[in-house]
């Protein structure tokens, strides 16, 4: 379990315009390019300092690949961190207000209390 | 001493300053009504006058991220830069300059730090929509210095319940013993019942209105111990999945006191959450 990086992986990417609009049109690619170049920056440290040991699980890295927001809520990562990025990617995509939103909810009714952990 | 002058306690809806300034074929139909109660609740800051504000909110995974979390943390430096981009992206937020009051900064720090709590502090922080949302209702001149106090209700392990009200208590204490003869408002955000990014988020209004009825109820009436006796961090999962953030609530109880019954409390339904506001005057207020 990496919940720590796919909570990275969002909060990194939501952060960044240029990212959201490049994980928008290829999460493939840009996925792919951030577990080999980002996924061990120490965000907290100026001058580049790296982890060696972070990486996805195959599972985790093919939801974010798969823009699956219902499988990362499963996986436990951050609610808030996922509705963020996935509203900046694709509420636009939606003519009314909250269409979106509300989608994203229906597609989660089939979780109950307790929902997945998402302690990391 | 500096005075306590007043006690607020609110929500912090980051959608209030997109509805309240859009323009009039743009505005929601609500916008009115929450336009309204909201200058009402802005009344209650002003007429106690105050010289300085301690503000206490959440960062939401802006500066403050899961490789360094503090559990409380006190901004200490002149100014703040506020709001983040995201904010701006969703809903709209200007980006803010406020003033900072450093000296209040450092005596909390010093004297909480002998009270007990191992408080995290910073020297350049950017605050976010927990503490931009209220200086949008309630001083939209954004012209009194502050003093920003971050709780963790975001990023498990979290504190627990009783601990929040401790720290309300504490800061009570500090800023009426601050060595200062301002006059001092304790502003404090967060939730009732919320849901985000799960399957009750965004309905026609919060996910547990039962949750919503007790919880003003609690704070209302300064019910502390009905309050702890009821709410645990694992409970608070049950009304809805960012529940966690009435923490900051019971927080701002502590800092009016056991069975301080709120001078002003309002309350509006709107759909995905309930708002509510409160304030208290603990020395009174001229009229």
């Amino acid at each position: 379990m990496s919940k720590y990086l796919i909570d990275k992986f969002l909060f990194t990417v939501d952060r960044d315009p240029e990212l959201v609009e490049r994980y928008r049109e290829d999460p493939r690619g840009t996925v792919a390019w951030w577990e080999a170049e980002r996924a061990n920056t120490i965000l907290g440290c100026h001058s580049g300092e790296a982890s060696t040991w972070l990486k996805f699980e195959d599972a985790e890295r093919e939801a974010l690949v798969g823009h699956d927001y219902v499988r990362l809520f499963e996986l436990g990562a951050h609610p808030f961190l996922t509705l963020t990025l996935f509203i900046a990617m694709f509420e636009r995509d939606h003519d009314e207000p909250l269409a979106f939103q509300k989608e994203y909810g229906r597609r989660l009714q089939h979780f109950s209390l307790p929902y997945p952990d998402i302690a990391t | 001493m500096a005075e306590l002058v007043a006690v607020i306690a609110s929500t912090h809806h980051p959608f209030y300053y997109r509805a309240s300034t859009a323009p009039p074929e743009e505005r929601p139909p609500f916008a009115d009504a929450w336009v309204a109660k909201i200058a009402a609740f802005r009344e209650t800051l002003t007429r106690a006058n105050p010289d300085v504000l301690v503000m206490v909110g959440s960062d939401h995974f802006h500066q403050l991220w899961l490789d360094n979390m503090p559990q409380f943390l006190v901004g200490k430096a002149p100014f703040y830069d506020a709001n983040f981009y995201n904010e701006e992206r969703e809903f709209g937020l200007p980006r803010m300059l406020l003033r900072g009051q450093e000296d209040l900064s450092a005596y909390i720090l010093r004297e909480g730090l002998d009270a007990g709590f191992d408080l995290a502090f910073s020297n350049e922080l950017r605050i976010d929509h927990s503490v931009t949302c209220p200086i949008i209702t309630l001083r939209p001149e954004a012209d009194l210095p502050i003093v920003p106090i971050y709780t963790n209700i975001f990023a498990p392990p979290l504190p627990r319940p009783k601990r929040f009200v401790e720290l309300g208590r504490t800061i009570r204490q500090l800023v009426e013993s601050w060595p200062s003869d301002k006059r001092v408002a304790v502003i404090g955000t967060g939730h009732l019942s919320l849901e985000l990014g799960g399957p009750r988020q965004f309905g026609p209004h919060g996910p547990d209105p039962e949750f919503d009825r007790k919880a003003v109820e609690w704070i209302a009436s300064g019910d502390i111990d009905g309050c702890l006796s009821e709410v645990t961090l694992d409970s608070l999962w049950e009304p809805g999945n960012a529940t966690h953030g009435f923490m900051d609530f019971m927080l701002m109880m502590g800092v009016a006191g056991e069975g301080a019954k709120a001078d002003y409390v309002d309350s509006l339904d709107l759909f995905h959450t309930m708002e509510a506001y409160f304030t208290w005057y603990p020395n009174g207020v001229t009229a």
